[in-house]
């Protein structure tokens, strides 16, 4: 479904991603895991359009992707969530979903009607299987962390992608929090037959969901494959795993 | 219920303004009557301001060059050519929005401060276009006795005419602003990274605002003509760009009625305070710093706030 081939970005000097590849499979969990500063947000923008790659082709679905802008990448089928919070503050909760089903909806540009009667059972639904729903008034930049974070997966949501990226989904939550949005992660996979992309520090959370792992390292790809086969790799044991 | 009741009281206290609004003409003095009107116009241009700069987060700062534009399209129409005069009156709000359209197209590919910067040349140089084509705009002199159909050409049916406009512009005005359009504006002002990443092709919806603001730029300047049966240079000054934004800032960006409550303060003052003093200027600049200190939501957002239960703890929270 994604491949991600030879893709290279430096700032200014300095290559954050350099000559990655990935691959990812229709309805497959991939995680890309790697120290900090590995490259893995960096990677996550160039497929999402946020930034232009420099070298290298970005598959997706069979067509390149790489010069395409980020709403239309969106509209192909790929959304996303950020390790940073990055939500409409000022919005409610209902109203930051809402957004981005009215977007998938191409009802944007309607000038006359009242949204509120615009994308409410989809908006709905979203939240209700994030378990949101009973915050859905509340102002998105009053909730807590924990919950900021689901809202990003909520808005990700609004598009009915075909491939989720989550950059670090479970950053800075409590342990609870943490193991429902593992469950959350799976129910969106087995039940709405997501292919989701994510990057995580958390060794027990990669290797509990995810299918197929690519492990990064100052912006190359050391290896991509199963669970085995990376966990039995040297040269992952020695720059990675054993650190930890 | 709580909510419906304060729903139906707000509807009302609107709706008691808008009658004694209408019934102003029977009794008060004719001078009064002008500035209630002025202050209407004001208020319109205003408040399409405010949709793009609060609820579309862009820096628009020199909005008057749209309403000066829709002033003058309407005053050339009906001075110089002999279509029906409705024509004219059509021409004016289209005029102000193809021109929005014109200099927005450019200042979309810009950020923030330099999308302002260029707004200002651009503005500018129409301005400078307008004030030295004396053959065609009139100069410094501006346009004279611009004829108006006789339904509208008294004060009191003009008074009439531009409150009914403004009333329909603020319902329209209310439903763009409440609309799926209105709510992405209002998204992309929020964060318009994240808007591009749900699909959304920002810049084409912030030209989309400015058409639409600007439009109702247009229609305030060509109230403004039916007012004043003039249109000066001035219209499309810098300074008078300068002017609203201040309304909005004491108004309150971010609330509807905001601008409505800073241009009749803007408006009375440059009126009465204008008379003794040539220093009302000054006056407004304390003002200004006043309420930059002490309301930073402007007036009618410290109201907003006042009655919205639960508002305070969430300021404290911050
Ligand atoms: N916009 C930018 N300008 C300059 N350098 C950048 C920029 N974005 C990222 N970098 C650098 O690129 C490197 C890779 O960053 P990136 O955020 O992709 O790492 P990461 O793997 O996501 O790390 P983390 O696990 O901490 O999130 C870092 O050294 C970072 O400082
Ligand atoms: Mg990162």
């Amino acid at each position: 479904m994604l491949q991600v081939e030879g893709v290279t970005k430096s700032f200014d000097d300095f290559m954050a991603v350099n000559g990655a590849n990935l691959t990812v499979n229709q309805g497959e969990i991939v995680a890309v895991i790697g120290p900090n500063g590995a490259g893995k947000t960096t990677l996550f923008n160039l497929i999402t359009g946020a930034l232009k790659r420099d070298k290298g082709r970005i598959l997706f679905k069979g067509e390149d992707i790489s010069e395409l802008p980020p709403y239309e990448i969106c509209k192909k089928g790929i959304t996303r969530s950020y390790q940073i919070v990055n939500i409409f503050p000022r919005l409610t909760v209902f109203e930051n979903v809402q957004v981005a089903v009215l977007s998938y909806q191409r009802r944007s540009s309607n000038l006359f009607r009242p949204a509120q009667s615009f994308a409410v059972k989809e908006t709905r639904s979203i939240l209700e299987s994030v378990g949101l729903l009973n915050k859905e008034k509340n102002i998105a930049g009053s909730l807590s962390h924990g919950d900021q974070k689901i809202l990003e997966i909520a808005i990700a949501l609004g598009n009915e992608p075909e491939l989720l990226i989550l950059d670090e989904p479970t950053a800075g939550m409590s342990p609870e929090e943490t193991q429902a949005t593992i469950d959350l992660i799976k129910r969106l996979a087995t039940g709405r037959g997501l292919t989701i992309l994510f990057c995580e520090h958390d060794m027990d959370i990669v290797f509990s969901i995810a299918q197929s792992i690519m492990v990064m390292r100052h912006g190359e790809t050391i290896i991509q494959g199963g669970l085995e086969e990376v966990r039995s790799n040297k040269e992952v044991q020695e720059a990675y795993l054993g650190g930890d | 219920m709580f909510k419906s009741i304060v729903r139906t009281k707000w509807f009302a206290v609107v709706a008691a303004i808008f009658i004694l609004l209408f019934i102003l003409p029977l009794f008060a003095p004719r001078f009064f009557v002008y500035i209630f009107a002025l202050i209407y116009v004001t208020s319109l241009l205003a408040m399409s301001l405010n949709m793009v700069v609060g609820y579309g987060g862009m820096f628009q700062f020199h909005h008057a060059v749209f309403y000066g534009v829709g002033a003058y399209a309407v005053a050339l129409m009906l001075t110089k050519t002999s279509l029906p005069m409705w024509v004219g009156f059509i021409a004016g709000p289209i005029a102000a929005a193809i021109t929005g359209l014109i200099i927005g197209w450019f200042c979309v590919r810009l950020t923030r401060l330099y999308f302002g910067m260029l707004q200002i040349s651009l503005g500018s140089l129409i301005w400078a276009i307008v004030f030295r084509w004396y053959s065609f705009t009139g100069g410094d002199d501006g346009i004279h006795g611009v004829p108006m159909p006789s339904m509208i050409s008294s004060l009191n049916s003009s008074y009439y005419f531009i409150l009914i406009i403004l009333v329909v512009c603020l319902i329209l005005m209310y439903m763009i602003i409440k609309s799926p359009f209105g709510s992405t504006l209002q998204a992309i002002r929020d964060n318009s990274q994240r808007c591009e990443a749900v699909g959304i092709n920002v810049r084409r919806y912030q030209l989309g605002g400015i058409v639409v603001a600007t439009f109702f730029a247009g229609v305030a300047g060509v109230l403004f003509v039916v007012l004043e049966k003039s249109v000066f240079a001035e219209m499309l000054f810098w300074v008078l760009s300068l002017e609203i934004f201040i309304m909005c800032l004491l108004g309150g960006w971010f609330t509807f009625a905001g601008p409505i409550l800073g241009a009749a303060i803007i408006v009375a003052l440059r009126t009465f305070v204008g008379r003794y003093t040539e220093y009302w200027t000054l006056i407004l600049g304390v003002i200004l710093i006043l309420v930059i200190f002490f309301l930073p939501e402007g007036v009618m957002g410290f109201f907003q706030d006042l009655f919205k239960p639960g508002a305070k703890e969430a300021v404290e929270r911050k």
